[in-house]
Parts: C-alpha cells; structure tokens; sequence
C-alpha cells in the first residue's frame, strides 16, 4: 500500500519540476492554427474594390441562416465590386452563427473568410449583428475607398481565377 | 416528506401527489420512512444538465430514476429541414467529446444511401481522427471520473493531453470540437502538412503520459476501494439492458462495431478489443484504459500506410468543385452554386449505419424521399441507452456511489437529450 502511495507522490512530484502548460490569458495569447475559424471578414481586392458580389450564396449555404444579404446594381461611375452586383447590405447575427465556415466554402469569390479573431462579445443581441462596414476590412494601401469611378468594361467578371485552400 | 426546493418543501404529500410532482413514474417503496433526494439538475457530479430521484433508505439507495430532457434540442427534427450537407453539423453537437464519430456515423449513413465510397486515403484520415477522438473522449472520462472520486492531479494532466489532440482538429478541421470536417463523398480538406508529424509526436509522448495516469490510479487503495466491486452488472444483464462500448465490455461480453461489422476500412488494422470480465467500475475504467492502447496501435498503423491520392470523390454532383476551377469553368460555377443552394438529392430508401464511438453503438438511420433534405433522421445513442441501467446498477448502493456509477458509464447527455 505504502509503495502506491509512494507511487503517485512520485508522479505528481515529477510534474512539479516541468514548465506550467498554462497560458496567461489574456496577457498572452494562444497563436491559432492557419485554417482557424474565427471572427468573418469581407476582403477587399488591392485596389480596394469589395470581393462580394452580393450573390448570397453565403446565405443560402448557412445552416444556421446567420447571414442576410441584400445586392444593388453596380455602375461604371459607381462601383463596388467587379460584376454586376455588389453587396448593398450585409449583416451577420453573431449569436446565430456557429462558425462553421460553410459561408466561407460557398463563396465563389472568396469575399468571407473566416479569420483568426475568437474575441467576440457583445452586451445586447442588437449589437450582436454585425454589419457589412464591421465586417468590411479596410482599404489596403495603394486602393481606392469604394464606390469608385471607374473605366467602362474594366471590371465585368465577377469570378476571379483563384488557387486552392491550403 | 421533502422534495425539491421552495414553499412546499416540508409539506405533507400522498404518493400519487408526490409522483406526479416527480415525474419519473418511479415505484416509491416506502414513501414514509425513506427520504426522496432530487440530484441535479445540475449537480456537480451528474455529468451534464441530468436530474436523478433517488429514494434512499438512510445512505442506500433503494430506488432511482433518471429525469432526462433538460438539453432537448431537437436536432433529429430540425435536420429534416436542412439539406444533407448542412445537417452534418447538427451531428457535432450530440456527443459533444467525439463529434468525429457523430461526424463518421452520419457521412457513412448518406454514403450508404447515395451509393458511394470515400477514397482509401479519406478513410484512413477518418479513422485516424476518430481514433484520436476517442482518446481525446476517453481523457475527459477519466478526468471528470477521477475528479469525481477527488483526484484532482489526474484530472490536469488529462485536460493537458486533450489540449494537444484538440489543436490537431483545430489543424484540420479550424475548429476545435465542431469540427464537421467529414463530408459526403471524403473530408473537407486534405490534411495539411503539419498533420503527420504533430499525430507522430504524439505517438510518442502519449504513452509515458498514460504509464502516469495508471500510476496514479491503477493500484490506488483509495481508488480501489472506490470503484472495485461497486455497480456490478453481469454479462446477461449488460446484453439485456442494450449496454454497448467499453460498458458492455467490462462485464466480459466481446462486441465491438469495428470488429464485427468493420467500417470505413477498419479490417485493415490489427487491434484487440479490450474485455473485462468482472462488470464492476473499476472493469470499465480498466477497459478505457487499455482502449486508449489499442487507439494508439490504430492510429500508427493508419499513419504508417497513409495512401496518397485524393481524399473526395469525383462526382461533381456530390463533392463541390474545387475552387480553382470556379474562375475558368462555367460548369464548375453551376456545379459550385447548385450544390451550395439546393444540395444533391439522394434517392429514396432507407440505411442504418452503426458505428463504435468512444461510448458504445452510435447508430443512424436515415431514410431519404429523393429530395435534397432527409426525410427522417433518427439518433440511436449509446449514452441513451446505457443511463437506463443505471437503476440497476446503483441498486443497493451508497448515495456516494452513485457518482463513481455514474462516471463509469460515461454518459454525455447531448447525445441523449437529442
Ligand atoms: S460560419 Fe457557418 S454559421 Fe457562421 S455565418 Fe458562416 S455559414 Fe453561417
Ligand atoms: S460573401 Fe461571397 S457568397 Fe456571400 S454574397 Fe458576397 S460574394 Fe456571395
């Protein structure tokens, strides 16, 4: 009986000689892995015009039905987004949504991408639904706010080429 | 007479009066001398929002009964109305300690049903994760199981090592418990490069951290004296009463869904099945410790003969296309949008799929009407099931065992409120 004793004292005692697992949150932080799923963001091309064309197709592949969009027509004076159509609201219920990244799988144009802020709280559920200029992230350097003046036929593909998630 | 809490708490009742306010139906043997204790809601010890009546005859327990509901959520009914994509991550959030298992059991059933197979390689991820996933589960069971009986230091050490198996879904998957990462037709993504030499660490570490576990508990007096000889039930009993998974297994019958009707490539891998033949708590502690083992020995296995290629089918009505296809092909856009609105439609019929989840048989049966959304869904759980013995087991026990009972059947009450 004395030596299981003796036993489990040893474990413990052994632990007490690594280095603590815990992290001081929020002092400091745990870095998330690359394909976390956080907090959305609407991403911009470089020269600052929205990815979203407004299609909902985030919306219609929520299972939780998180998302509303509604689209306007996009002009060659006043352009938002390549295409057609661009997102005139957007709007995420945060407490709906359960981060599930199908939004972001659905997308055609990678406009929503699920990024690495877990951060999220509110103090009533309006403030809960976040909007389209929350969400929008900002203008990169060397890009034009939008709507932007733009020349005529330049941006009449809404769907870019682009490469595989990793 | 005293039940519950508030105004009437020491009024005077007739047993109809008390059974109706109960609940349960439970046969109140002596409605005057014994005390009725009310548990939970949310006890501390009762794993979840679970509610036990027990009728106590001084410390022993002569009757009990568990009130289940209190996390009804109605995912089999709301999956109707989602279509088979989307209803996958409804699955996550039964049993919320091994979502890769709810995960496996629900793709295998629409598998079934739309007659397809994933790839080898999309298997061997699959049973690669499950696998981890049921360490992982297998760790929270001990944790709360032991901290139950006041061990507090097994409990941190277990929280640490599932610390290191959720990062890995958090890798795969970008979440760290709903992971929805097996889709219809293969997995979500390929596994990224970190993958294989994270899992290997692990391999490698993982056993010094369970001889520390067996340390602290295995020959234990106190933990003995605990769990040896406490909420018995024979072999009989344990088949009767629908017990499956490491609780069927510790009263000595030999039955395991990956053996007997191997899924997602599971004959490939050499493992044992862990048997215990005592029926006790300290038999099924013993079964889910050498359970994890015999994870580790599938997961090298798996790990070791990894087959390369792609891990979703070709079907483009099944699997979206991928994304680098959308800016050049036409079809790949209708393809991409069709699936993502309406879904595909599976044909009419019905399938039943079991798999083996870290607490016993998890099935699904699943019958589709040709529309893109099921017809119905239905969850057959192991934790269900096995709680509805625990009158059984907790007969003629004391009230202080009735935690340790309660932990050995490693019940989580999202798969059984549903
Ligand atoms: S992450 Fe999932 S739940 Fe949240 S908005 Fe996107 S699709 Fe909806
Ligand atoms: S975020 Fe993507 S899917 Fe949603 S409306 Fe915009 S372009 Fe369409």
């Amino acid at each position: 009986m004395i030596t299981e004793i003796l036993k489990g004292m040893f474990t413990t005692f052994k632990h007490l000689l690594q280095p603590p697992v815990t992290i001081q949150y929020p002092e400091v932080k745990r870095p998330v892995r690359y394909r976390f799923k956080g907090r959305h963001e609407l991403k911009r091309y470089d020269n600052g015009l929205e990815k979203c064309i407004g299609c909902a197709l985030c919306a219609a592949a929520c299972p939780a039905d998180a998302i509303f969009v509604e689209a306007a027509e996009n002009t060659d004076d006043e352009r938002y987004s390549p295409g057609e159509r661009y997102a005139r609201v957007y709007e995420i219920n945060m407490l709906r949504c359960i981060f599930c990244g199908f939004c972001e799988d659905a997308c055609p144009t990678e406009a929503i991408v699920l990024e690495d802020n877990y951060e999220l709280s509110f103090y009533d559920r309006a403030s809960a639904i976040y909007t389209k200029e929350m969400l929008l992230v900002p203008v990169p350097p060397g890009g034009q706010p939008t709507p932007q003046k733009v020349e005529p036929g330049k941006y009449d593909r809404a769907i870019p080429e682009m490469e595989d998630p990793k | 007479m005293t039940i519950g809490a508030g105004e009437d708490t020491f009024k005077e009742l007739t047993v109809e009066e008390l059974r109706a306010k109960v609940g349960t139906g439970m046969p109140i043997d002596d409605p005057e001398e014994h005390m009725l204790l009310s548990m939970g809601p949310q006890h501390p010890s009762t794993h979840g929002v679970l509610r036990l009546l027990v009728e106590l005859d001084g410390e022993n327990i002569v009757n009990l009964a568990p009130d289940i509901g209190f996390l009804h959520t109605g995912v089999e009914k709301n999956m109707e109305s989602k279509t088979y994509t989307k209803a996958l991550v409804m699955t996550d959030r039964l049993d919320y300690l091994s979502p890769m298992s709810n995960n496996l059991a629900y793709i295998l059933a629409v598998e079934k049903l739309l007659g397809v197979e994933a790839t080898p390689r999309a298997q061997a991820i699959r049973v690669i994760l499950c696998e981890l996933a049921r360490i992982s589960s297998h760790l929270v069971w001990l944790a709360t199981h032991a901290l139950d009986l006041a061990a507090m230091s097994v409990f941190l050490y277990c929280f640490r090592e599932r610390e290191y198996i959720l990062d890995i879904f958090e890798m795969v998957a970008g979440q760290r418990m709903m992971v929805s990462y097996f889709r219809p037709g293969g997995l979500w993504r390929d596994v990224p490069e970190e993958f294989e030499p994270a899992v290997r660490q692990f391999l490698d570490f993982f056993p010094s951290r369970i001889a520390d576990y067996e340390a602290l508990l295995k020959d234990n007096p106190i933990w003995l004296e605990r769990t040896k000889g406490i909420g018995v039930i024979s072999g009989e009993d344990a088949v009767a009463w629908g017990l499956t998974g490491p609780s069927l297994r510790g009263s000595g019958v030999d039955w395991d869904y990956r053996k007997v009707m191997p899924y997602s490539g599971y004959e490939q891998y050499e493992f044992d099945v862990p048997v215990e033949t005592d029926g006790d708590v300290y038999a099924r502690y013993r079964c889910r410790m050498r359970e994890m083992w015999e994870s580790l020995r599938i997961i090298r296995q798996a790990l070791d003969k990894l087959p390369q290629g792609p891990v979703n089918i070709s079907d483009r009505k099944i699997v979206p296309p991928p994304r680098s296809e959308l800016g050049h092909s036409m079809e790949a856009v209708i393809h991409h949008f069709k699936l993502w609105t309406e879904g595909f439609s599976a044909p009419e019929g019905f399938v039943y799929q079991s798999v083996e989840s870290p607490r016993g048989e998890f099935s699904v049966y699943l019958r589709g009407d040709g529309s893109p959304r099921p017809a119905r869904v239905h969850f057959r759980t192991p934790s269900y099931v096995n709680l509805a013995s625990l009158p059984l087991l907790s007969k003629g026990a004391f009230i202080a065992d009735v935690v340790a009972i309660i932990g050995s059947i490693d019940i989580v009450l999202g798969e059984i409120d549903r």
